[in-house]
């Protein structure tokens, strides 16, 4: 029991490390889309909202738990189309000149 | 479901929503990015639907579709305009899953939790409602539908530590003892009052923070709720929405030239206001007509927009654009510097530029374009005002003095499009407006940039550069 506990801090620990590395090499460019997109990620509170919805437990528990799965499944799918609909406007254009090089 | 198997395939999940933010370092591989956490997303909920302990499908298959119906409109019918609420309102359903899986997770397990199970259960519950009521106030003020002025009023500060500081002391007494039933209500009322307390106060300038601030409360109450129910995947998931959250608003209160600490006691807004808000100013300004204009961006060999938040609220961009491309067809080198606390959220203003098909390596963040305004020959701000003041710079006693702002003032000439001499959001007196090679064009930005764009087409052709 004790040892899960350590395991999981090093599991948070590290993951926000890593979070931490690549997230900094997200340009500014795309800071919305980030926002975006993490939130979508972070939907994965569904893992947990199923259970509890699904379990057959108490009613508090099945009507929470299924309040839950409702709020993640509009985040997880909102974010995602979102997220989507914003990067395909993202464009690199063929400079329309001649005239126009980058300095 | 074998466990190992679960918990291997919640593993995959994790390595897809790394690689999912590590595509979105540049907008070539973004795309890829968003498919691969799709999968991700798809391979965990599926692996979870076939665990033994779900043994009934009605409400989840009902919780489901209704996310779906509602998930679709929001991801695809939103307006770009929209998106900084939208973003708010997902931190707020993010943040009520998880403040709502750790009531139903409580009142299942109470009063058998242990000290460490009770802490984190804690942190999630009142991050999560805290989170909740706090985005919907910051979308509400986004919408127009509450105040967007600051509400302030004295000993706000000790009055929200003493609430902050309630919540704490609560979830102390629940780690103690799980079994003090009649605390965790409170501790959910607690928590949804600070989160009302700490965003009235803020202002819409402030708001990239705010949001920021907001996005990475719920990540840590994901976190938090990965560790009340052993699962890694959340915990990773929570991790990296809680240190996205947290990058954003180090680097917007650092583009406010605001300590971090500030950031997080609620230094924003009000605090700084100086002179009376609105007050119209009488010393004398140049003005300049939209044809005028037309001819000094013609004359120029190149040329700086500057976005603020006016140009979102005139929903300008596309008239800028129009005149972006205008002008490179008569051979005028046009760049976009976006200043980090443009807008209302991170990156807002860089979206409504691609959405009006502005071509993104046009788009210039603070520290790539600030030399280059010594070069230009024009700088035309649309709607920005604080983020270009260079009090921020000369002036030792102005409320947002050290801000990095963009140097607007180096360019050869300046054209400002406002709408009126009001001050900006902070309420300090631009010094910009008054100098010498500043002109200031009056009217709508959407309006008075469509007249320039008309202008330029009845411009004869430049004859140096075709040639």
């Amino acid at each position: 029991m004790h040892s899960d506990v350590v395991l999981e801090l090093y599991v948070f620990v590290l993951a926000s490390f890593l979070g931490f590395q690549v997230i900094t090499r997200v340009p500014g460019l795309l800071h919305t889309p980030l926002m975006s997109l993490t939130n979508a990620i972070s939907a994965i509170s569904l893992v947990g909202s199923l259970i509890l919805a699904g379990a057959g437990e108490r009613t508090m528990a099945t009507v929470l738990g299924s309040f839950a799965v409702f709020a993640s499944t509009t985040n997880a799918v909102s974010g995602f189309l979102i997220t989507d609909r914003m990067l395909k406007m993202f464009r690199r254009r063929p400079a329309p000149k001649p005239t126009e090089k980058a300095p | 479901m074998n466990e190992n198997l679960v918990s291997l395939s919640y593993l995959v999940a994790g390595v897809c929503f790394i690689f999912s933010l590590k595509w979105l370092s540049h907008p070539s591989t973004a795309r890829r990015g968003v498919m691969v956490g799709e999968i991700g997303m798809v391979l965990a909920v599926a692996t979870t639907l076939l665990k033994a302990e779900i043994i009934q499908f009605q409400w989840i298959l009902t919780a489901g579709i209704l996310g779906i119906a509602l998930g679709v409109p929001l991801g695809l019918f939103v307006p770009m305009t929209a998106v900084p609420q939208r973003t708010a309102l997902s931190h707020a359903f993010g943040a009520l899953a998880a403040g709502l899986v750790g009531t139903a997770e409580y009142y299942l397990d109470q009063p058998h939790i242990s000290h460490f199970q009770m802490s984190a259960l804690g942190v999630e519950v009142m991050l999560g409602f805290l989170t909740v009521t706090g985005s919907l106030i910051a979308a509400g003020k986004l919408q127009g539908i509450v105040r967007d002025k600051p509400f302030i009023y004295p000993g706000q500060n000790v009055v929200n530590i003493g609430a902050l500081g309630v919540g704490v002391a609560l979830i102390v007494a629940l780690v103690l003892d799980p079994g003090r039933t009649i605390l965790f209500p409170i501790l959910i009322v607690v928590a949804t009052l600070v989160g009302v307390m700490l965003v009235i106060r803020i202002g819409g300038a402030d708001m990239p923070t705010v949001i920021s601030l907001l996005n990475s409360y719920a990540g840590l109450s994901a976190a938090a709720m990965g560790f009340v129910l052993n699962n890694e995947l959340l915990i990773i998931a929570g991790a990296l929405d809680g240190s996205s959250g947290l990058i954003l608003s180090l680097i917007m209160s650092r583009a406010m030239n605001r300590s971090f600490r500030n950031v997080v006691f609620g230094g924003f807004g009000g605090t700084t206001v100086a002179g009376p808000e609105g007050a119209i100013e009488t010393r004398p300004v140049r003005s300049v007509d939209v044809e005028e204009t037309a001819m000094l961006l013609d004359a120029a060999a190149k040329v700086i927009i500057v976005p603020g938040y006016g140009m979102a609220a005139a929903q300008a961009q596309h008239k800028i654009r129009e005149l972006s491309d205008a002008l490179a067809r008569r051979g005028v080198d046009v760049l976009f510097a976006i200043h980090p606390v443009a807008g209302r959220m991170p990156g807002h203003m860089n979206v409504l530029l691609a959405e009006a098909d502005v071509p993104y390596d046009r788009l210039r963040d603070l520290d790539q374009i600030n030399e280059e305004f010594a070069q230009a020959d024009v700088a035309l701000v649309v709607g920005a005002n604080d983020v270009v003041n260079p009090a921020a710079r000369n002036d030792p006693n102005s409320p947002i003095s050290g801000m990095p702002i963009l140097a607007v003032d180096q360019a050869r000439s300046v054209i400002v499009v406002k709408r009126s001499m009001r001050s900006g959001f902070a309420g300090i007196e631009n010094e910009l407006f008054y100098l010498d090679k500043t002109q200031m064009l009056f009217g709508d930005a959407k309006q008075v940039i469509g007249g320039v764009v008309d202008e330029l087409q009845r411009l004869p052709a430049r004859a140096a550069v075709e040639a």
